[in-house]
């Protein structure tokens, strides 16, 4: 893994970043002084600013790091990822986002509790709101130490701790108004350190005489490659490949040329292998080393039953983003239901923005740091293109300080927001019922929230970021979705039904996911279905809710139709009852 | 003639002379005092059926453009897999340097979805707009 000639330009990066974070939260944690401001900035954020801050939120390191990587690793149907990630928001726009607000509850809980009127269904909802809080956190703080393992040699473990460190810091300081201020800054940031080193790229790309990214060979070394691996790798070589090696190859330590057998090659950690220019590229066991022309074709056929595949991810990326917790709490600080209508659009503008720059990188991955397709961290081509192309001079530096910015900023962001919610959830069902002043149980259910996926993270495996992270999608698309889409259109829906399609959602979704990780060794239908299991998780806890929620009629509560006039009618008609019930202070 | 002076004017218009005081109608039906209107929004917050009626309407108006909003985006999307699958060749076409399937995922959906987007929120909008105005009488 190529580690960076000039590392002090990313400490630079990342160190500014954490310091910005630090001090906008200082600065504006001033003005966070009751309860109301802790969890929903006291809802007095403008619409642009809020969406800003739901973008930063959102555009976690699987967006700013993973995307480029999967796109660089697989092509045509990577693109489906981004896709899939901003037209989720054109869901939640026209499906939830008025009436979600006009509920006036906090958090998801919240709204099964005044939707449903019952407290199982509300348990069963913060259960999820914690699972899927970190299935999601897990990968960024995992991915935090992968990149700063690739960039400066540094730990595996270092990267996820600053992190935790720094949004511990900022949540006890100052909670979510200090989160507003900070994740806004953190999209705009984002955007600047994904766009402009996408535009450098472009041109150097240009200047270097357009190569094509879709040629009819398998990637190969530009010029003379030295390859450091950072962690034990096994790779297919195509082809008899004399390298110059110093470590262990196969087992065998070796210092000097040798060849690289055709077959499965295994290297050890902290190996350097030198490729001479125009070499192809061993791919990282189970990557196949397709064609640029094959790479650039959609359903190419490294993995089997690729439309499904393709299907099931839709179902996870469109329906699940109307189900994360962390992007809902978001809309509960808008004034009304008609800002966060406006704001949910204008997310969709900035999320677009943002995403128009990976499939860049992706492309000019291929071509200038082909290297990673044998180390399999494809996650890190954002940060390493820079220096790749652009050369280790002042340019090449700035560039790459402002991409360790960016990705500092996408693990910060979507870590806080995560945690900000879980901690809410934890602080109200959990600890609140143990330390009775507010401020101090969310400080102490801050702790619990950072601290238990950090543990995770150290132990459990690690996935591309990108798809990591589309597990959270998939569990909050097989939950949470459907709980939505019925709770806010369809009268009838009774707390058994919802508890009921809650429960099965959850543990299928969540059931496939594990039984596929834990066998690898399964293949065809089996393993497309139960690694991508919302195609088929989803309706079946939609059909669930409403089969049960018909038998059980006779549950549904009396004040029903009040709360569908108070969570569609607009606040331009004025109503002169109260009609909101819980949470809007 | 203010009501004001209306309420003075026979005592300063009494005559000693006897001669009849002139008549005046001193006041007209005050106009501004009306029976209370009663709106739609009454309806709605005494919860009565007419009232649910307005409410079950604009749910079932937004619900209606919700799900147009959502076939806009996803039929087109959800029909490319089914396409490429089907007629493999479309995967090849080509627009100058890039695929055409580059050029549509990577690139033109974004703009697409902020259309439909803004085209969602207009229609909304609207719809609550017409909501309020009938249900307060204006």
């Amino acid at each position: 893994m190529s580690t960076l000639g000039a590392p002090e330009m990313v400490v630079v990066g990342i160190l500014l970043t954490v310091l910005a974070t630090l001090l906008l939260a200082a600065w504006s944690s001033r003005v966070a002084r009751t309860t109301g401001d802790f969890y929903v900035a006291a809802r007095s954020v403008p619409a642009w600013w809020n969406a800003s801050a739901i973008s930063g939120e959102y555009l976690s390191a699987a967006s700013f790091l993973g995307v480029a990587g999967l796109i660089m690793a697989g092509g045509a149907d990577a693109v489906w990822f981004p896709v899939g990630y901003a037209v989720g928001y054109v869901l939640l726009l026209a499906l939830v986002s008025a009436p979600l607000r006009r509920s006036g509850a906090y958090t998801l809980p919240d709204f099964c509790e005044a939707r449903l009127r019952s407290s199982k269904v509300r348990a069963a909802a913060s259960v999820l709101v914690v699972v899927i809080g970190w299935l999601y956190v897990v990968p960024q703080l995992q991915g935090a130490g992968l990149a700063l393992e690739t960039m400066l040699g540094t730990p595996i473990w270092v990267g996820g701790v600053l992190v935790a460190a720094t949004v511990l810091v900022v949540l006890v300081g100052g909670g979510m108004r200090s989160v507003t201020t900070v994740q806004g800054f953190q999209y705009w940031l984002k955007l600047v350190a994904m766009l402009l080193p996408a535009l450098f790229l472009l041109a150097a790309w240009q200047l270097d005489g357009r190569p094509s990214a879709l040629a009819a060979t398998p990637p190969t070394f530009p010029e003379p490659t030295r390859v450091t691996v950072a962690a034990d790798v096994t790779v297919q070589v195509g082809a008899p490949t004399p390298v110059l090696a110093d470590g262990t190859i196969d087992g065998v330590p070796v210092d000097g040329p040798t060849v690289l057998p055709r077959g499965d090659v295994a290297i050890a950690a902290d190996s350097e292998v030198t490729f001479p220019a125009g070499a192809p590229v061993p791919h990282v066991a189970g990557s196949e080393a397709t064609t640029g022309q094959a790479w650039g074709r959609p359903l190419h056929d490294g993995t089997e039953h690729p439309v499904y595949r393709t299907y099931a991810l839709m179902f996870a990326l469109f329906l699940g983003t109307m189900g994360l917790p962390h992007v809902l709490v978001r809309f509960y600080t808008n004034p009304d239901g008609r800002q966060a209508r406006r704001t949910a659009l204008i997310v969709i503008g900035l999320v677009g923005l943002f995403y128009l720059a990976p499939s860049v990188h992706g492309m000019l991955g291929r071509l200038y740091v082909p290297e990673l397709l044998m180390t399999g961290r494809t996650d890190a081509v954002v940060l390493l293109l820079p220096q790749a192309v652009l050369g280790g001079g002042l340019l090449g530096q700035l560039v790459t300080a402002l991409v360790s910015a960016g990705a500092a900023a996408a693990f910060l962001a979507t870590a806080t927001g995560l945690t900000v919610t879980v901690a809410g959830v934890l602080s109200q069902d959990v600890v609140g019922r143990i330390v009775p002043d507010p401020i101090h149980a969310f400080r102490w259910a801050a702790v619990a929230a950072v601290l238990v996926p950090l543990a995770l993270g150290l132990l459990a495996a690690t996935l591309p970021l990108a798809q990591a992270v589309a597990l959270a999608f998939t569990v909050a698309a097989s939950t949470f979705c459907p709980l939505l889409l019925l709770g806010i259109w369809w009268p009838r829906l009774t707390d058994a039904g919802a508890a009921a399609g809650l429960v099965l959602g959850g543990s299928l979704a969540v059931g496939a996911i594990t039984v596929s990780t834990l066998l690898p060794e399964l293949s065809g239908w089996p393993d497309a279905l139960l690694a991508q299991p919302a195609a088929w998780a989803m309706p079946a806890a939609l059909l669930t809710m409403v089969l049960v929620s018909r038998a059980t009629q006779h549950r549904l509560h009396p004040g029903v139709s009040r709360i569908m006039v108070r969570l569609h009618t607009p606040e331009s008609a004025h109503l002169r009852q109260s009609w909101t019930a819980r949470g809007s202070r | 003639m203010s009501r004001e002076r209306a309420r003075r004017e026979p005592a300063a218009t009494t005559r000693r002379d006897g001669a009849a005081p002139r008549r005046e109608v001193i006041t007209a039906p005050r106009r501004d005092v009306r029976r209370p209107r009663r709106s739609v929004v009454d309806d709605i917050d005494e919860e009565t059926r007419i009232g649910r009626v307005y409410v079950q309407a604009l749910i079932r108006t937004q619900l209606r453009l919700g799900l147009a909003t959502v076939a806009l985006v996803v039929v087109p999307l959800a029909s490319l897999p089914l396409l490429f699958g089907l007629v493999p060749g479309v995967r090849e076409l080509q627009v100058g340097p890039l695929p055409l399937w580059w050029l549509l995922l990577g690139f033109l959906v974004y703009p697409a979805i902020l259309a439909v987007g803004l085209w969602y929120v207009r229609q909304a909008e609207r719809n609550e707009r017409q909501f309020t105005d009938l249900v307060e009488g204006r």
